[in-house]
């Protein structure tokens, strides 16, 4: 009786509080602009996720310590979806709204990207999906508010398949042989797949669907399958611990790591370090940038933000593959802001709308990477009313053991091919929800 | 002293047979469903209507489908995941491949059809019982995640196998806002919850609740297993699938098989078990607990924290949700393993008392 006593009022007291929890949203004094930020830091993808949120962070507190955008400094909270749609609905909801209103949205989730398109527009909020989320939302046309800015799964697949074509000796030897494909089971890794199929039409090879069902600690069956079927090359859409797992048990059907490569999401630091030197020869195709500890913006965080114990994650990460995306998905954010405030006014705070209006209309050059540290590191971007992408080169990286080298050029994906594929599954999206293409007039507010 | 039913006299038959005979409780819930009808959606904001409201509503609904079958039939489904999924696929494309498709319609043809898969997986309960059935209806799930992410047909050839609907209007009202989601929310639970609760009052609710007691000696006394047990099932996946269908239309708008996957199932199974098995108050209470304590204690942590200046990581308040998450659970079925519907029931029975107890 008494415990139940205890409890009943621990309950109605901790209830009491929360009622005022809700309401002392800090009321931000100062001008900020505010860039929510959606994490994974627990459940399956933590170890891939968090040094995204950690680098998208560290990049926003140098741009503070870079004495903000033209003077508004950033504000970043965080909301944790652990990579679950419910969660990642619910924390969207939470933050929009919150610091004046949020100025963009990086999901970090083809799931969460795919619940959210049908919200955005109507909240007048940017969507960003750096190399993940709709493929066809390139068209800036049908999907106003998505920007896959600098790469999608279709440019993804694309580059893996040339990079496969490259090492044959042309397109034309691919005829014949055969070419598994691992990928998440659900619409993150299905959405490499009309690519796949695309060019297996076109040049003869035999793809071998291999899915995988999330979280991807269970994959024996799978491997067993390749075992059997000896593909020559496997690429692997994963992610979280997917990709480590699907390596290992890669290594233990004596599959060579040499003939596996994985798209951008799956060539990252945790998911090979634990594999050490038996992963030598890992490939992975990575969206513009990897790990890129020299850089002048990694040496610019570790100054004036880790040296000041303002890091958000642990030191030895940063520069990491997945910390250099957080950060790169933070410098477009605010790049978007500064080219925003060149039209609607410098040193003010800007809306969701105008914001988008900079994310559909950036144009950053060579110069202007130069200035903020990331030479090398991302090509120009440019981007346009029709293309909310910007840019779409991609490099090859190995794992040699401890660590990730280049071991590829630049590879353009063929536009020609994925332009008419965005473009038509984008008028299919819009035909099913019966939108009508934006017109021309639309183009410049 | 308030709460006193003293003096309310039933002089018929229909007045001692209806669903709250005592006049304070009438009263308070036609109030309570008044004034959520009325006046919440102007006390609360986006957030709390859309994050919060409309999915604890939609889950509320779905729970009293589970609960139908698993506390009042006793047949312990872990297909209730599969049921909603069926609802909102099927209602996707009725609503969708038919043109000029009201909404209400599609999402009672996606019931419609959950009802079917119901009924077909519900045929192994006429030969096994308790977990065994659980293990079996186990294969609905596995069935329906691998059917909606493999037939192309189901997602009207999505590549991605994930669905979209838009442009959602009832008889001209277009539910675009959140007051509107859940109003639309609220009006199905407060429909489906009367027609439930009236069922389980009636003869077929008599016959579920008593092959649940005992399937020989209901069998002695005239009724019919097959009939009751997959009419039980039939019902329960109607409300299911019409649950799956606003999960799907009105929360989240754009969704993949992952949203109805086995953890759903679970979830429901919980929310019946902490709610009270048995009660159809008892699924809203279980909802209310499962939905909103978790997003309640994700803001609530960091807020404590702030209290005694602690900053806490991202990380530690997801950690630190799943166990006072955990140990909540824990605590309440130690302490009233019925469920929250009968600590409802007690704190009437204390109320009844006061302020002068024994």
């Amino acid at each position: 009786m008494q415990f139940r006593n205890i409890g009943l009022s621990v309950a109605l007291a901790a209830l009491t509080l929360a009622g005022s929890a809700i309401q002392t949203v800090a009321v931000a004094q100062q001008k900020v602009q505010f860039f929510p930020s959606l994490t994974g830091r627990t459940g399956p993808v933590a170890p891939n996720a968090t040094p995204f949120a950690n680098g998208y962070w560290d990049y926003m507190k140098l741009v503070n310590a870079r004495g903000g955008i033209n003077g508004v400094m950033t504000l970043v909270e965080e909301c944790e979806t652990a990579y679950a749609t419910d969660r990642g609905v619910e924390c969207y909801e939470r933050l929009k709204g919150r610091h004046g209103g949020a100025t963009v949205i990086h999901p970090l989730s083809t799931g969460i990207t795919f619940a959210l398109t049908e919200k955005v527009a109507a909240d007048k909020i940017s969507l960003i999906t750096s190399g993940y989320g709709r493929s066809d939302s390139a068209d800036g046309g049908v999907f106003k508010w998505n920007f896959p800015l600098i790469g999608h799964y279709w440019v993804a697949g694309d580059a893996v398949l040339r990079h496969i074509a490259n090492l044959e000796g042309g397109w034309g030897k691919l005829k014949g042989k055969k070419i598994g494909i691992g990928y998440h089971d659900s619409p993150f890794g299905r959405e490499l797949l009309p690519i796949v199929e695309e060019r297996a039409k076109r040049h003869g090879f035999t793809p071998l669907m291999l899915p995988i069902p999330a979280p991807g600690v269970e994959q024996k069956s799978i491997w067993l399958r390749v075992r059997q079927e000896r593909p020559d090359y496997v690429i692997l859409q994963t992610w979280g611990i997917m990709t480590p797992t699907a390596i290992r048990e890669a290594l233990a059907v004596g599959y060579p790591a040499s003939k596996l490569i994985g798209t951008w999401w799956s060539g990252a630091e945790p998911d090979l370090k634990d594999l050490g030197p038996a992963a030598r020869g890992y490939n992975a195709v990575m969206m513009q940038h990897g790990s890129s500890r020299d850089s002048d913006v990694v040496k610019e965080i570790l100054a004036q933000v880790h040296a000041k114990g303002q890091g958000t994650g642990p030191r030895e990460e940063v520069g990491d593959v997945l910390y250099m995306r957080g950060v790169v998905g933070a410098m477009l954010s605010v790049e978007g802001v500064f080219r925003a405030q060149e039209r609607f006014g410098k040193g003010k705070v800007m809306t969701g709308e105008q914001a988008r209006w900079g994310y559909e209309n950036l144009d950053i050059g060579r110069g202007r990477l130069g200035q903020i540290g990331f030479t090398g590191i991302v090509s120009p971007i440019k981007t346009s009313c029709d293309d909310h992408m910007g840019s779409a080169f991609a490099r090859i990286h190995t794992w040699d053991g401890s660590r990730f080298n280049w071991s590829s050029d630049w590879i353009e994906s063929d536009m020609s091919i994925i332009n008419p594929m965005v473009k038509a599954s984008a008028d299919r999206y819009a035909s099913e929800k019966k939108l009508a293409r934006r017109p021309a007039s639309d183009c410049n507010n | 002293m308030i709460y006193r039913e003293n003096g309310q006299f039933k002089t018929n038959y229909r007045d001692d047979k209806q669903i709250f005979p005592i006049a304070q409780d009438r009263w308070f819930v036609i109030g309570f469903i008044l004034l959520a009808f009325t006046v919440a959606p102007y006390v609360f904001d986006d957030y709390v209507l859309k994050a919060i409201l409309v999915p604890f509503l939609i889950l509320s609904l779905a729970a009293i489908g589970v609960n139908i079958l698993v506390g009042y039939c006793g047949q312990i489904s872990l297909g209730s995941g599969a049921f909603m999924a069926v609802g909102a696929y099927l209602a996707y494309n009725a609503f969708v491949r038919i043109d000029g498709m009201p909404l209400i319609a599609a999402i009672l043809i996606g019931g419609v059809f959950a009802t079917v898969v119901g009924v077909v997986f519900g045929i192994p309960s006429l030969r096994v019982k308790g977990l065994y059935l659980a293990v079996a209806t186990l294969a609905a799930q596995f069935f329906c995640d691998w059917a909606f992410a493999r037939i192309k047909w189901f997602t009207n050839d999505s590549t991605s196998g994930s669905v979209a609907v838009g442009g959602l209007e009832v008889l001209g009202w277009s539910i675009n806002t959140p007051t509107d989601k859940y109003l639309f929310c609220l009006g199905f639970l407060v429909v489906f919850g009367l027609l439930a609760k009236n069922l389980v009052r009636g003869a077929i609710g008599r016959q579920w609740m008593a092959i649940r007691d005992m399937d020989v000696a209901a069998a002695v006394i005239g009724i019919r297993p097959v009939y009751a047990k997959l009419s039980a099932f039939a019902v329960s996946s109607f409300i299911v699938g019409v649950a799956g269908g606003l999960w799907g239309f009105i929360h989240l708008g754009a969704w993949e098989p992952l949203a109805f996957s086995i953890d759903r199932s679970f979830q429901l199974l919980f929310i019946v078990i902490i709610g009270g098995m048995g009660s159809i108050l008892g699924s809203i209470f279980g909802a209310a607990f499962i939905v909103i304590l978790p997003i309640f204690l994700n803001q609530f942590l960091p807020f404590v924290g702030g209290l005694v200046g602690v900053s806490v990581s991202t990380a530690m308040v997801s950690h630190a949700e799943f166990m006072v998450f955990g140990a909540l659970i824990v605590w309440f079925l130690i302490v009233e393993p019925h469920g929250l519907a009968r600590l409802w029931g007690i704190a009437k029975q204390k109320l009844r008392l006061w302020p002068f107890p024994h």
